[in-house]
């Protein structure tokens, strides 16, 4: 499944960001292949917020479409 | 060794060491920064940025200031600048944010990676605490190779341990494999600190080096890096309780579209009433008409005027109706100035609160119909201060297209607080009514311009990816030292050109060619767009500056000469077409010249004909 396809509240396992540049700035703040992350917002076909323990991240839902991952 | 340093704008003296402080984004850098050096501090600005570095002593040493970064690269100006002043420093003292260790320590392992030696304050030590974390500082510091101080520093606790510390930076445990990469390519470079960064494939170190057919290894870095700070993070924090506190919650608030657009109006209307009301009429009501329009102007008048007759044009352009002693200072610091230094204010607490990003995921949606993603809410802000800072920051846009989207849009449809200053004092007595015909015309623009831009510009736009930093209680001290710094920068930037527009509107008066000029363009200005032949004046004077303009709208006005409907034609007009000659240049600077010729003519046509149109309808 994809990024978008996530709901809130749900536990994920990124599989595949698939471009290098999106790859290299997303490492930096903890998302990555095979980082656990939880879902923590949905905005109505807007970004999806990732969460970390405190870090949160939003995600264009574009982007999101392209992100590989699956629940865990 | 520094012959790469592009640093120059920084004094050190000889045997001084360069004590840098780095951090992310919001970490509370600033606090640090004031403590260890006092009252003297100088502030120098990045060349071709909008990026002020602060600088002062430390004993014998210099301490340097950083933008907030998440890492050292090249990502956008903040890195850049970051980047060289972080690879030249002799001593890192490292901010980290105590609750966002997973992404606070990626910066402080490549810094140590680098080998530097290095101090890490553990900043926000009272919110750990409040989260329900709990901390293992020691294995931290154990795990580091270098010291860690816990610091609370808004409170002022641990600061003096830290600058007992500075002393006794140590470089730390660096991860194994990324100082085997180094020790390959290290003989391409200076020192060793720039080899890892030429390993991460750094384009500036590439291209200042010369290195050629180089292949780095930049995403094996970041990983061994990212699998080592997690690791650490896991062994050091325990979590006690998993309660959201309140400004999580409020956090999540300003996010979901339902509470936050309510909490977004709400800002827009409190900004509103502070800038648009009580500082625009109020104070400027105070600075403009009685301080410099009547203190100063009488002052000048029984002192210089006494030796010039104003129907010379020497006279006329030093005391005359546009004089560079007379109006420039006037509307200079009369009525500029103090809307500048309110929207900075403003503009500097939402940056300092962390709400800037959540507006910017909030908006996302909405943005991206206009081929942006809800990062450009960034520049779209800051435009409203000045177009001219704004243009430069489309930088931090990720592709050529959103960077001419955004220019455009910024170019066209959003005026600046000098000009909304002036716009506002004219438009509020002609009521409601007039306020919404005028925001619904700019904005309908404004969407149709980057809807129309999205459909027919090849290629794509980036998508969304930002932090969410927590919510802060804005520290007032950051907050006004950051408003002053921008309202110098503003200063600057404006003066030369209300001097050169004061100097040219008077000499083609005196001349009579404004007089021509408006004449020539009488059929255009009095039959297509209905208005007293006398405007096309104020949109001479407004492609000076669009605040130059409408102050000279200001004028007709005040003589009579435009009712409120022609009123509202002439400043749609003024709005949307070109920003000041400050904005032009930096626009053809940042743009390619094909571009920036379509958005400077694209804009006069888009403003001309949208007038027009307006005026068939109401007037």
């Amino acid at each position: 499944m994809t990024l978008d396809s996530a709901n809130k509240g749900q536990k994920i396992e990124i599989i595949n960001i698939p471009d290098a540049n999106i790859r290299v700035q997303a490492i930096r703040l903890g998302i990555y292949e095979g980082s656990k992350l939880i879902c923590s917002e949905k905005l109505p076909a807007g970004p999806v917020i990732l969460q970390n323990r405190m870090q949160e991240i939003a995600i264009g839902r574009n982007l999101a479409r392209k992100i590989k991952v699956k629940l865990v | 060794m520094d012959c790469h340093n592009p640093i120059t704008t920084i004094d050190v003296p000889e045997n001084a060491k360069k004590i840098v402080l780095a951090g992310n984004p919001n970490v509370g850098k600033s606090v640090f920064f004031n403590y260890l050096t006092g009252l003297y501090v100088d502030v120098s600005n990045f060349p071709g940025t909008t990026i002020d570095i602060s600088s002062g002593k430390f004993n014998n040493d210099v301490i340097m200031d950083t933008p907030g970064v998440y890492g050292v690269s090249s990502f956008n100006d903040e890195e850049r600048v970051a980047r060289d002043i972080i690879l030249y420093a002799d001593v890192i003292l490292n901010i980290v944010d105590a609750v966002h260790l997973e992404r606070d320590l990626f910066l402080t392992q490549q810094i140590i990676d680098m080998g530097k030696p290095v101090v890490v304050a553990l900043n926000m030590m009272d919110d750990v605490k409040r989260n329900g974390l709990k901390i293992d500082i020691d294995l931290l510091s154990k795990e580091l190779g270098v010291e860690v101080i816990p610091t609370t520093a808004i409170k002022g606790e641990g600061l003096d341990k830290v600058k007992e510390a500075i002393s006794r930076a140590r470089t730390g445990n660096r991860i194994k494999e990324i100082k085997e990469i180094i020790d390959k390519v290290k003989d391409n470079v200076d020192t060793e600190s720039e080899a890892l960064l030429l390993a991460e494939e750094d384009e500036n170190i590439i291209a200042r080096h010369n290195v050629k057919d180089f292949k780095g290894e930049r995403e094996h870095i970041y990983k061994l890096r990212r699998n080592r700070v997690d690791k650490i993070v896991d062994k050091i924090i325990t979590e006690t309780n998993k309660d959201a506190s309140f400004k999580i919650k409020l956090g999540r608030m300003m996010l979901k579209p339902i509470t936050g657009i309510p909490i977004l109006l709400a800002a827009l209307y409190i900004m509103y009433k502070a800038i648009g009301v009580f500082v625009a009429q109020t104070v400027v009501g105070i600075t403009e008409e009685i301080i410099m329009g009547e203190y100063y102007y009488n002052f000048i008048m029984n002192t210089v005027g006494k030796f010039f007759n104003d129907t010379t044009l020497i006279g006329q352009l030093l005391i005359g109706e546009f004089g560079l002693i007379t109006m420039v200072p006037i509307y200079i610091f009369g009525l500029l100035l103090p809307l500048v230094v309110g929207f900075y204010f403003f503009l500097s607490l939402m940056e300092d609160s962390g709400y800037l990003p959540r507006i910017a995921a909030l908006v996302d949606r909405a943005l991206t119909t206009l081929g942006l993603n809800g990062r450009a809410i960034i520049p779209m802000i800051l435009g409203f201060g000045c177009v001219t800072m704004a243009t430069i920051t489309t930088r931090l846009l990720g592709s050529k297209r959103e960077k001419f989207i955004a220019t455009m849009l910024l170019g066209l449809a959003i005026p600046c607080s000098a000009q909304l200053g002036v716009i506002m004092g004219l438009i509020a007595p002609l009521g409601l009514k007039a306020f919404i015909i005028y925001s619904a015309t700019i904005f309908a623009v404004f969407v149709i311009t980057g809807t129309l831009l999205n459909k027919l510009m090849p290629g794509e736009s980036t998508d969304l990816l930002i932090d969410l930093p927590p919510l802060r209680l804005p520290k007032i001290n950051n907050v006004l030292k950051k408003t002053y710094l921008k309202s110098v920068m503003f200063l600057k930037e404006a003066t030369p050109l209300f001097i050169v527009g004061g100097l040219l509107i008077t000499v083609l008066q005196y001349t009579g060619l404004l007089d021509s000029i408006a004449s020539t363009l009488e059929p255009f200005t009095v039959g297509f767009l209905k208005l007293h032949p006398k405007v096309s004046q104020a949109f001479i004077m407004g492609i000076v500056r669009r605040d130059f303009g409408a102050a000279g709208l200001n004028d007709l006005a005040s003589q009579g000469l435009l009712n409120g409907p022609q009123l509202i034609v002439s400043l749609v007009a003024i709005t949307l077409f070109v920003p000041c000659i400050a904005a032009i240049m930096v626009i053809f600077k940042e743009r390619s010249w094909q571009e920036s010729a379509l958005i400077y003519i694209g804009s006069f046509i888009i403003s001309f004909l949208t007038a027009g149109i307006l005026a068939q309808f109401i007037v």
